[in-house]
């Protein structure tokens, strides 16, 4: 093994590891859809007057947050067939994903809606609105600000996540630097320009959710000066 | 095979996976919180050549993957001359990779440290390191120790991810023993309920504990 770093080999497998990129994406845009609605399912269960559900719902969301995402996927993916249901690897992959992170983001949404100032819900009670109403008009706008910046965050969690997928065969970035380092068996170069690429992913779009982030704070500053 | 029946056959092997686990844990979490206070100083230094060392690290470390890391160290390296051993590797990636996100908790907790102590022990005179050890840093403490209790738990999750590097964790004998015998739910069930017990019973209560510790330091007991 010597530790240069060939050229050529590079270009050779540089347009397969961005096909697998396109995969990565991917993974990652599903798992995130699906994290966010089974947050808001979470955030139902939490919001429930329900005491019962409370708990349990609270029971849940501490057990997937307290144990490794890698063991979810290979319980989901070995265990889902014995009885009697056999999806694929990315079927389980995204499925686990959803559930993983989306307890994280049902607690992005609830610290969203405490943010929103009591006295809003006060003030829509006073003028008589609806719930929807002032879920719709008053209390949504005002949240969403709030919770931009965790969900961007745990969007970015999710991208640095997927190279767990390929434990189970999907065929990801990572799935696919093993293979051809495992056919070559040059492991330096397929590593190398892994990491590099998420690098210049997910660095871009950290900056960006940091701008996002100012943009909000500033419009809420903005709105706050006129109105004094 | 009832689940008792398993328990007493592969019970002793994932409770040795367990022990490998709590050590790839505490090795790892002295790592990274030495890595967290060494780069987080250097993240509020003035000088612009340590801070652009401290921001590339943390920026580096946190834009890439740990698993990718994690390989990255286990296999690449040793094409530069450095074999590290399973476990080395696995506590070093860890640990590394985590103290990039340590740094940026601890640099919050310094600024968050009113301007004012640090104007009143500049007009006490004090020198700059009986500063930093009896007027900052106590009062850091209460600050970073809730998100570092969370980075902690975090940790624990990700130290499952040393078994794809070999080292013989709860994580590996649980596969192991899933493919000797095929009954995923009962080791992958167990796995994950003793990873929740260490986190919900001893790993939380262990870090609140700290939290309350150093609240109390200050004079603060609000929690």
């Amino acid at each position: 093994m010597n530790a240069e770093w060939r050229w050529d080999f590079t270009f050779e497998i540089l347009p397969k590891m961005l096909w697998a990129t396109l995969n990565t994406i991917m993974a990652a845009g599903i798992g995130y859809a699906i994290a966010m609605v089974v947050g808001l399912i979470f955030l139902l269960g939490q919001r429930t007057p329900f005491r019962v559900i409370n708990m349990i719902n609270r029971e849940i969301v501490e057990f997937i947050r307290s144990t490794p995402l890698l063991i979810q996927l290979f319980f989901v993916y070995f265990v889902l067939p014995q009885f009697g249901i056999t999806l694929s690897a990315w079927v389980c992959g995204m499925i686990t994903i959803g559930l993983h992170f989306g307890t994280y983001l049902s607690e992005v949404y609830r610290g969203a809606l405490e943010g929103v100032p009591k006295t809003q819900w006060e003030a829509c009670r006073a003028l008589n609105f609806s719930t929807i109403y002032t879920y719709r008009k008053i209390v949504l706008p005002q949240a969403f600000p709030i919770a931009i910046p965790g969900m961007g965050n745990y969007l970015v969690g999710i991208f640095k996540d997927t190279p767990l997928l390929s434990t189970i065969g999907v065929a990801e970035l990572f799935h696919a630097a093993t293979a051809v380092g495992g056919y070559h068996y040059r492991y330096l170069e397929p590593y190398t320009i892994v990491g590099l690429i998420f690098l210049t992913l997910s660095i871009p779009a950290a900056m960006w959710i940091r701008k996002i982030e100012k943009d909000v704070n500033l419009a809420q500053g903005k709105i706050k000066k006129e109105k004094v | 095979m009832s689940y008792l029946a398993f328990l007493s056959e592969h019970g002793p092997t994932m409770l040795l996976g367990t022990v490998m686990t709590i050590k790839v844990l505490i090795c790892a979490t002295l790592l990274y919180v030495i890595i967290s206070v060494i780069f987080g100083l250097m993240r509020v230094s003035k000088n612009p050549i340590i801070q652009g060392v401290a921001t590339g690290y943390i920026e580096f470390f946190r834009g890439t993957s740990l698993l990718v890391q994690l390989f990255w160290f286990y296999y690449v390296l040793p094409f530069f001359g450095i074999s590290l051993e399973a476990f080395t590797a696995g506590v070093v990636a860890i640990g590394m990779n985590f103290g990039a996100y340590g740094a940026e908790i601890v640099r919050g907790g310094i600024l968050a440290v009113p301007k004012g102590q640090w104007e009143g022990a500049f007009a006490l005179n004090f020198t700059p390191a009986k500063r930093m050890r009896k007027i900052i840093i106590p009062q850091i403490f209460p600050i970073i120790l809730p998100p570092a209790a969370n980075l902690t738990v975090e940790l624990l999750k990700a130290t499952a991810l040393v078994a794809l590097v070999t080292v013989v964790d709860l994580t590996f004998e649980a596969k192991q023993i899933n493919s000797i015998t095929w009954l995923s739910a009962q080791c992958f069930g167990t796995a994950l309920l003793i990873y929740y017990i260490i986190s919900r019973f001893f790993l939380v209560p262990f870090l609140r504990w700290l939290e309350v510790l150093a609240a109390r330091k200050v004079g603060k007991d609000k929690i």
